[in-house]
């Protein structure tokens, strides 16, 4: 075998034969060549690990694991007008995917119309233009909510968006007791990797909290928060720092709707979390199977919660965009598998996986369509859904779930130290622990020490041109017309007395949900209910640390 | 000897700035001096800050599609307020059919997923004007 050409500036020159002496995961965890029944002795399985549906769930959630239900497939899609996202949702549909994922344009996530100034050049480019309830109604028509449960990325304007949807499903007579969906709705992984923020840290609790608290009263069956451990990972962080921040945001929430008044097990039955699946199989794997025991441990023991809703970790998994290459784009298919194939045996109840062209734009329908056959093949042809936790046991496995949830507590501590998960963001610690792991990983790919096929090594030339989707301005001025219409058309006085109403309601300490609700009623646009607010709250402004 | 100046700046509304401090973080260990915006800078801040700090570099980093709004107006700008002698890379995502348009703007640096940090920093040293005395 040759050696494939390496990219041309890599400093150092390793050939395919030269191994190293040693392994480590990605998190820095060093490996053993071999795994023996002594690297387990001090594991109890009760305690540790336990049946499958038993605490503290490091096995999964139900006894029966996929063969009683398998994972919602649920491919996250949105770009340009309601009306093509809208297409799009309903050929995944039709394709046999179970379920819906919104990604909203920029504009709409930073809580902007898409005629204001800094929404030039933006709009329907990186996922759906949602202005008004209008769009909302467009975006699901003909999609019955009674039936689909959707998830929507979306966090600062978060309860404006859930208002929206639960207005569309009143419309189509839909009971919000019925309906069931996700609102990803995590601020603090915004200010940490994210960075799509609006208002400061306080009031963005309290946007929080409220969704808590109105969805365990009306919506119950809604998933109000997805706390995102996927965002941070790809900001750079490693495994053992997703999971650890992860878990620590979701204490962080906890903690806040206890000190707003809510019962732990009214509410937290209904937070979910949303993970990364990267590279490193094994070491993905244990991250699910920790991440469930450390939340199951520390909802029973710190918070007191007594209903095992409460205690059972929830999770969707996306596999790692950052992973994806833009040269060799065919590869990606085989990555994007193998991620997919360790959220799986890792017990993931939904999943995400990302197209091949995912490095060059928003994907084709061709290419998504074959992300969303990557995971009918895992389900209905490897045959790994038919017995549950099938790697539980291994040696390697549970040496490495160990040694991630030990490497979380003592992140915990540290953050627990400056004060808690918002004096810890405040200070910039947990956006410089990413940053640092982020410029080490670019670094080990450059001197050759972390080999990525394609681009550092079994480097070819050309590039095969796969087809990409592009979004032209057309969007925009499609969007922005038919906002000027809508402003010209709507009851101005009910317009305006419902987003008073709103501006007062930030003032206060009511819950701003049915404020929101009546604004959204009125066809209040996104831009003008963010501006109510950011009147009343201020907005956020970081201080960069590179 | 003169150390080369570099606006590192996130225009539009994105905040995925891992690839934007990643390489202000290696200009700086290449030696250059390097001055980070943060997020979601207009192109008039980013042409005042490239003025006031007598910037030699402004690199983009871009990912969300806004690069055909953002980019030729940046360079107007820089037109408008007679600077010549600003060298304006970009980095991210941008689609193969829009390269032309940004060559023809004249910018020339144009780096997808992928790019080595090193090729970023080579390319700056070559094409920097005027070119710096001794760097290293």
């Amino acid at each position: 075998m040759t050696a494939g050409k390496r990219g041309t500036s890599a400093t150092a020159e390793p050939t395919r034969d030269d191994r190293p002496d040693r392994f480590c995961t990605t998190s820095g965890l060093t490996v053993d060549p071999v795994y023996t029944p002594a690297h387990v002795a001090a594991l109890d399985y009760e305690r540790d690990l336990n049946d499958p549906g038993e605490f503290p769930f490091t096995r999964g959630i139900h006894r029966d694991g996929y063969a009683g239900k398998l994972w919602t497939m649920r491919q996250f899609a949105g770009f340009g007008t309601p009306e093509e996202t809208n297409q799009r949702y309903r050929h995944l549909l039709e394709a046999g995917g179970t379920g819906l994922s919104v990604a909203f344009d920029l504009p709409t996530l930073m809580g902007r119309d898409p005629d204001h100034p800094l929404s030039l050049g933006e709009v329907g480019k990186c996922g759906v233009s949602i202005a008004s309830l209008a769009d909302m109604e467009r975006l699901f028509a003909e999609i019955p909510l009674s039936t689909i449960t959707t998830s929507m990325t979306i966090n600062s304007p978060a309860a404006i968006l859930l208002a929206m949807y639960l207005v569309v499903a009143e419309q189509q007579g839909a009971a919000w007791r019925d309906i069931s969906g996700t609102i990803q709705n995590d601020i603090l992984k915004e200010y940490i990797a994210q960075k799509e923020y609006i208002y400061p840290p306080a009031p963005s609790m309290r946007l929080v909290t409220d969704v808590f608290g109105f969805c365990a009263a009306r919506v119950p069956r809604w998933n109000t928060i997805s706390v995102s451990g996927y965002h941070i990972r790809e900001a750079g962080a490693t495994a053992l720092q997703e999971l650890a921040f992860t878990l620590r945001d979701g204490i962080e929430y906890v903690q806040y709707g206890v000190d707003a008044g809510l019962d732990v097990d009214a509410f937290v039955p209904r937070m979910s979390f949303f993970f990364n699946a990267h590279n490193d199989f094994f070491e993905e794997i244990a991250k699910y199977r920790a991440a469930r025991k450390l939340w199951s441990q520390i909802l029973r023991e710190q918070f007191g919660a007594r209903d095992e809703r409460a205690w059972k970790l929830r999770f969707h998994t996306q596999t790692a965009g950052v992973s994806l290459t833009a040269q060799q784009p065919y590869n990606n298919v085989v990555r994007t598998a193998l991620q997919a194939l360790a959220a799986v045996l890792g017990g993931t109840n939904s999943l995400h996986t990302n197209s091949l062209d995912e490095a060059l734009s928003l994907p084709t329908v061709e290419a998504a369509t074959l992300a969303l056959r990557t995971q009918q093949i895992i389900a209905h042809e490897s045959g790994v859904t038919d017995v549950t936790d099938p790697l539980g046991g291994s040696y390697y496995l549970e040496t490495l779930t160990s040694s991630l949830e030990s490497g979380a507590r003592e992140y915990f501590r540290r953050i627990d130290d400056l004060g808690g998960m918002v004096a810890a963001i405040e200070r910039g610690y947990p956006q410089r622990e990413i940053s640092d792991s982020a410029y080490a990983a670019q670094r080990a790919v450059e001197c050759g020490e972390q080999v990525i096929v394609g681009v550092n090594d079994y480097v070819e030339g050309e590039t095969p041109d796969v087809p990409t989707l592009y979004i032209d301005e057309s969007v925009a001025e499609q969007q922005v017309e038919r906002l000027h219409r809508l402003r010209r058309t709507r009851d101005a006085d009910r317009l305006s007395r419902s987003v008073d109403a709103l501006r007062a309601a930030a003032r206060s300490r009511d819950n701003l949900m049915p404020p929101l609700l009546e604004a959204v009623r009125a066809y209040a646009t996104l831009g003008e209910m963010c501006d109510a607010l950011r009147d009343v709250w201020g907005e956020y402004e970081e201080t960069p640390a590179i | 000897m003169r150390t080369i100046r570099v606006i590192i700046a996130k225009p539009g509304l994105d905040g995925h700035d891992r690839g934007a401090k990643v390489i202000a973080r290696a200009l700086r260990d290449a030696g250059m001096e390097v001055i980070y915006t943060g997020l979601r800078q207009t192109p008039e801040q980013i042409v005042d800050a490239a003025v006031q700090e007598d910037a030699d570099v402004i690199g983009l980093s871009i990912l969300s599609g806004a690069h055909n709004h953002v980019c030729p107006r940046i360079v107007e700008l820089l037109k408008a307020r007679k600077v010549d002698d600003v060298l304006v890379v970009v980095g991210g995502i941008i689609p193969d059919v829009d390269v032309p348009k940004l060559r023809a703007l004249g910018i020339t640096g144009v780096f997808p997923p992928g790019t080595f940090m090193q090729q970023i920093v080579d390319f700056i040293r070559d094409h920097v004007r005027p070119a710096p005395s001794g760097t290293a």
